[in-house]
This record gives structure tokens, C-alpha cells and sequence, in this order.
């Protein structure tokens, strides 16, 4: 196997800066509110080094070692999406002219040339399920524009956390594609491989040596073990077909006694695509801002209908999420929306773990299985 | 990039008031060359905006023989039942609004070609099916028999009803009304609208229902007519979920796998069948 090129740590400085010069601003993860977050980074200094996080249903907690690398956890409530799919913005602005007329005006769409690195495996998956979501049919020009301009290195995940599954749903540890440059970490450095074009331009431009075969070699098994140390799995079989021939499962009950119906499974989930169209008049009267912000198909908005909410209880909120995500989300898109991240088990404040709640509902010798 | 988001500026051209609470707004887009170039087919909807309000899906009663002229008047039948349709029913003649559309798949017109059509209704659900009703009168030659069946709770809820007594009065055309709730005036039938299945002359190897109206009475229309010996295949049926975006990106109007504003609002039949009438979908 070729052996890619190697970036020495010091190097992640220099990586930093050319993507300045070329006019990104470089967004990565850091350590912020004791938990590891996306945002403007200057410096490699920024990194969260040294850190390594244990993530368990309900509970994400991180830790500092001693090592030098940046990148020894899995993930953070967010990455990737509330940089394409904003959390909250502006469609269009209404205002009412002095003759009375009403006129229109569509929001700016956000294109600053974007470089994140630290994209995880899963992520990418998600970046290419809300792609087919906002991009195919009818392209949403918002998603579109705040799409295009990022470029995007990936890391490895070495060290998968106990919530991760990426592997039981074929998304990771190791990134396949989508990304512009992917990268292995070491004690010492990053092996660098150019997914694309522009990767492979600015991989050119890099400050890299020849990359060791055999710390490469360990550095590939490390994301391998990576992959063998996680432990949740998904039913085997058509879900789709398995969780609407359940529609009526007791589980669907037991489950909404714990749920609170919050919705932070879907906030921090990187496919959740749900949105709300909000009207913010002007305190003058004379504009109004239409905005979407995420929504959640646990709110009792979501299901609402002239009077009506079609999912009062959280049973059916909850059997709308999951059917949706692992059953019918294969019709409309070809494969199942979940990409294995975990994050809606370590973020649920009552520790409900999906995988659970599929195992029980699509058991073999469930009592609804006939 | 086409922006699928942005409306049109409309007038109200007329306000008619149909029942207390159902008002039929006629709209006609203020721009010259939008009203050239906008086409919908029976069925679609348009999302109407009030400003500052909000806006919500309405479907589009006119049907394409109000648009042979360039004064393209679009009429949308509102029930005040929620926020922003409660605020849109009390626009008066020369108040502005916004219109984006039109959404959706509409009526299989094609398919209609040459067979009798049954158009079976109950409440509110007979204004998506104006249009189509209008299309078909409009090239009466092109379809067979046509029946339209229209039912509602209480007889004041029957709205255009010199309408439906103009379509009794057209040839190969049968008109059956229900009301659950009859009063002394009402003539036709007193009971629910699927009682009056029985009475369609009901061809199955030459016929296409097409049904709208509340859920339990399109299911229980669509299993009587299937009794009845029509095939699934031949009942198509218009739906109604939460639409805010109304191109099938923000999630609130899906049903199982489809997304009622692109995959809809009309469906065939058998593409819904076993999602309809579960509670909580």
C-alpha cells in the first residue's frame, strides 16, 4: 500500500494558516462548556489536546490525559450541520410600501469560504444524506450556498466512544468519501490523503514528509480496533418493513414513559432535517422577516393540523422519530437515516438508547412477530 | 439558483363569504408576467402568506378555464380554523398577500380519459375537487359518466350549492348530496355520504374514483368502493398535513414515506392505504 504523506504536529500551524491565505476562515473543534464544540480557530493551539471523552446514555464527559493529540474522541453534540443547515435564518423579508404594495426580498444566502477540519466519519455520512434532503429535486438555495464553499478534513476516529455504532451502520470510524483531505493521527503527526480536486491542490501545498509504512500500518489498526471496540448493533433485516409491521408494539408505550419528549435526540442529530417557517414582524409595523428555524417532530407543533395535533402523545412522537429515521427514510432516500454517531444516546437526558429500543421492537421472537 | 421560497404579491379581488366561517378569497397576482406564466393543474395548491401573519397551504379551486384570459383569478376557499387562516379570511377586496405555488401532484386527469369518474366529497374536501369537476365539464367529451357525490355534518355546511344543481342539470352527470344533519329544506340524502356508495352506476372495469374530504370518510369511501368491485388502483385521494415549506424540505407533512406537499397532495390509493386512519400519522 502507498504510504500518503506525513504532516509532522508543528505542521498543523502552517496547515492553519494556508487555508487563511487562501481565504477560508477555519472552523474546528475545541473545548468550550466541558464539552467539545465547533467554532472559529486561529491557532492549532485551540485544539482540544490531550482530551479524551466518555460518552454513555445520558451522560458525555471528557478528560484530560497526558498526549498530544487533538483528536483522541469521538464527537460533540454538534458538528457539520449547523454549518450547512442553519439553526435559525432568514428566507425572505416582506415589507408594505407606502402605496400599500407588498414587496419581497430574498435573504442573502451565506457563502464565506468555510475549512473545518476534524470532520468525522459519521458526519460525512450525514453531510450526504442532508445533500440528497436540500440539494435533490428541488434545490434549496440557502443549504446550496453554505454547501458548496466548505472544505473539509477529516480525522480518523481512533478512539470511538461507548455510544458510537458507526460501524454496525457501514459510516465509520474511517472516512470513505466526501471529504477534501482525510487524515490519520499519531503521537507524532498526520498521515494526509487528498479525497478530491481541491484536496489534492492543497495537499501539494502542504509542508509534508515521507510517511513511515510502519507507523502508518499502526496507525490504520488503530482505526480498525477502533471500529472492533464498539459494541451496539442494529437489527438485522428490512427495518422499514419490520418497524411498520410494529406499529402497535407495547414497546412504543414503555419507551414513552421514559421520554420526555424534549427533542434533544434531534438536535443534536446530524441528519434531523425538520425546520419551522417563523414570521418576526419589525416592531415598526412595516417589514417582517420569514425565518426557518430546526424544528422537532417531538414539539406538538410538528404534527399540528387546522385545530388539531396529530401526535399528542409522546408514544406516537417518539414511533414517528424512529420509524421515520431507520424505516421510512429508506424509501425516500435509499438507506436508513442514521449514521450510527450516537449522539442522540449521550445527549438524551434520560439515557434512551435507540439501538435498545430497536432491539426490543424488532426482536425475532417478539410477541407481534407471528 | 431559483429561490422556491419567495412569494408573488397578490390582490384580493373579491371576498365571498360561503358560510360564517369559510370564505372564498379571489386573488389575482399584481405581476403581468407572472400571471402569464403561472399554470396549475385541478388539485394543486398554492401556500398563501399574510403579512406578518404567516403563511399556510390552500388549494386552488379555479380550474384551467378561468385562465383562457390574462386576468388569471385564482380562487382559494378558506375555512378560519387556525392562526393565519382565521387572519386571511378577514382580508377585504384591494388588501395585498403573498402567493408561492403551485405545489403538489394534482388529479390523474390522463387516466380519467374515456372512463366514468365518481368524485366523492364531504365537508371542505369539495373545493380541490371544484377544479377538477370544471375540467371535466369543460372537455365533457373526453370522459364518461360523471358522478359527484358531496357530503356534509349539517346541511347550512353545504356550500355552492347552485353549483352542484348547474352539474345535475348536465348531461351523462349525476349529483348525490348527504347531510348528516338535514334540516326541512334539504331533499337529498340524510345520513353519511358513503351510504350513498350504493346508489353510483358503478362500471369498476371503466371507472376512477376520486375522493377528498376528512380522513375516516375517504377510508371508509375507499373501502366501500372496493366492495363495490373497483380496484385500489382506481381511487385516488387528496391529503392534508402541516406544509411550511411546501417542497418537501421541512418535514412536517410526512406521512409514512411520502411527503404530502410533493409526493401529494392527491395519492393513489394503495400508496397510502395501510398508513390510513393510524393514529399519530
Amino acid at each position: 500500500m502507498e504510504v500518503p504523506g506525513f504532516l509532522p504536529r508543528a505542521g498543523l500551524q502552517q496547515m492553519i494558516s494556508l487555508l487563511q491565505d487562501q481565504g477560508y476562515r477555519c472552523v474546528g473543534p475545541q473545548l468550550r462548556d466541558d464539552a467539545i464544540l465547533y467554532d472559529t480557530l486561529s491557532d492549532a493551539d485551540q485544539l482540544p489536546a490531550g482530551i479524551i471523552q466518555q460518552q454513555s446514555p445520558g451522560a458525555y464527559r471528557l478528560q484530560r490525559i497526558d498526549s498530544p493529540r487533538c483528536f483522541s474522541w469521538a464527537n460533540g453534540p454538534q458538528a457539520l450541520k449547523p454549518l450547512t443547515f442553519a439553526p435559525r435564518e432568514a428566507l425572505w423579508y416582506a415589507r408594505v410600501e407606502p402605496d400599500g404594495n407588498l414587496r419581497f426580498r430574498e435573504a442573502a444566502a451565506d457563502d464565506e469560504p468555510l475549512a473545518v477540519l476534524g470532520v468525522r466519519a459519521c458526519d460525512l455520512a450525514a453531510l450526504a444524506l442532508q445533500d440528497q434532503h436540500f440539494l435533490q429535486a428541488q434545490p434549496d438555495p440557502y443549504y446550496n450556498a453554505r454547501r458548496r464553499r466548505l472544505f473539509l478534513i477529516a480525522v480518523h476516529c481512533s478512539h470511538s466512544a461507548d455510544t458510537c455504532f458507526c460501524a454496525a451502520t457501514g459510516d465509520g470510524p474511517q472516512a470513505q468519501s466526501g471529504f477534501d483531505l482525510a487524515l490519520h493521527e499519531t503521537d507524532e503527526g498526520f498521515f494526509v490523503r487528498a479525497g478530491s480536486p481541491a484536496g489534492q491542490a492543497f495537499y501539494q501545498q502542504l509542508p509534508l514528509e515521507p510517511g513511515d509504512a510502519g507507523a502508518f500500518a499502526a496507525a490504520s489498526r488503530e482505526i480498525e480496533e477502533s471500529a472492533l471496540r464498539q459494541s451496539r448493533t442494529l437489527p438485522v433485516g428490512d427495518l422499514e418493513r419490520q418497524l411498520f409491521d410494529r406499529l402497535e408494539h407495547p414497546q412504543w408505550q414503555l419507551v414513552a414513559e421514559r421520554c420526555l419528549s424534549c427533542g434533544n435526540c434531534t438536535q443534536v442529530c446530524p441528519t434531523c432535517f425538520c425546520h419551522s417557517e417563523n414570521e418576526a414582524p419589525s416592531l415598526d409595523g412595516l417589514s417582517s422577516e420569514h425565518q426557518r428555524q430546526w424544528d422537532s417532530c417531538f414539539s406538538p407543533g410538528h404534527s399540528y393540523l387546522h385545530g388539531t395535533t396529530l401526535r399528542a402523545d409522546t408514544a406516537s412522537r417518539y414511533r414517528q422519530w424512529l420509524t421515520h429515521k431507520f424505516g421510512s427514510w429508506q424509501t425516500q432516500y435509499g438507506r436508513s437515516g442514521c449514521v450510527g454517531c450516537g449522539r442522540c444516546i449521550s445527549w438524551c437526558p434520560v439515557g434512551i438508547d435507540p439501538t435498545a429500543e430497536l432491539a426490543a421492537i424488532c426482536q425475532p421472537e417478539g410477541p407481534h412477530d407471528a | 439558483m431559483p429561490n422556491p421560497y419567495l412569494p408573488l404579491e397578490a390582490e384580493v379581488v373579491e371576498r365571498i363569504q360561503e358560510t360564517p366561517s369559510i370564505v372564498t378569497l379571489r386573488l389575482r397576482l399584481t405581476d403581468q408576467d407572472a400571471r402569464h406564466r403561472f399554470y396549475c393543474a385541478p388539485g394543486q395548491f398554492n401556500m398563501l402568506y399574510l403579512y406578518g401573519v404567516g403563511e399556510i397551504p390552500i388549494s386552488i379551486k379555479s380550474g384551467p378555464a378561468h385562465f383562457a384570459d390574462q386576468t388569471l383569478l385564482l380562487d382559494h376557499t378558506i375555512r378560519a380554523v387556525g392562526r393565519v387562516s382565521r387572519a386571511l379570511v378577514k382580508l377585504q377586496p384591494g388588501d395585498r398577500l403573498g402567493i408561492r405555488g403551485p405545489y403538489g401532484r394534482g388529479w390523474p386527469l390522463q387516466q380519467a380519459i374515456g372512463r366514468d369518474v365518481h368524485i366523492i366529497t364531504g365537508g371542505l374536501g369539495c373545493a380541490p375537487a371544484v377544479s377538477v369537476v370544471h375540467e371535466l365539464m369543460r372537455e365533457r367529451g373526453r370522459y364518461g359518466h360523471l358522478s359527484i357525490v358531496q357530503g356534509v355534518r349539517h346541511a347550512d355546511d353545504l356550500i355552492w350549492r347552485e353549483q352542484y344543481e348547474h352539474w345535475a342539470a348536465q348531461p351523462d352527470t349525476r349529483v348525490l348530496l348527504a347531510a348528516d344533519q338535514a334540516d326541512a329544506g334539504w331533499r337529498w340524502h340524510r345520513g353519511l355520504v358513503t351510504a350513498l356508495l350504493d346508489q353510483l352506476t358503478l362500471h369498476p372495469e371503466r371507472s376512477l374514483a376520486l375522493l377528498c374530504g376528512p380522513e375516516p370518510m375517504m377510508k371508509a369511501s375507499a373501502e366501500r368502493l372496493i366492495e363495490l368491485g373497483l380496484p385500489p388502483e382506481q381511487i385516488w385521494l387528496s391529503m392534508e398535513r402541516n406544509m411550511q415549506c411546501a417542497v418537501g424540505h421541512c418535514g412536517h407533512c410526512q406521512f409514512g414515506a411520502e411527503f404530502v406537499c410533493k409526493d401529494g397532495p392527491v395519492f393513489n390509493y394503495p400508496r397510502v392505504r395501510a398508513l390510513l386512519g393510524t393514529r399519530g400519522y
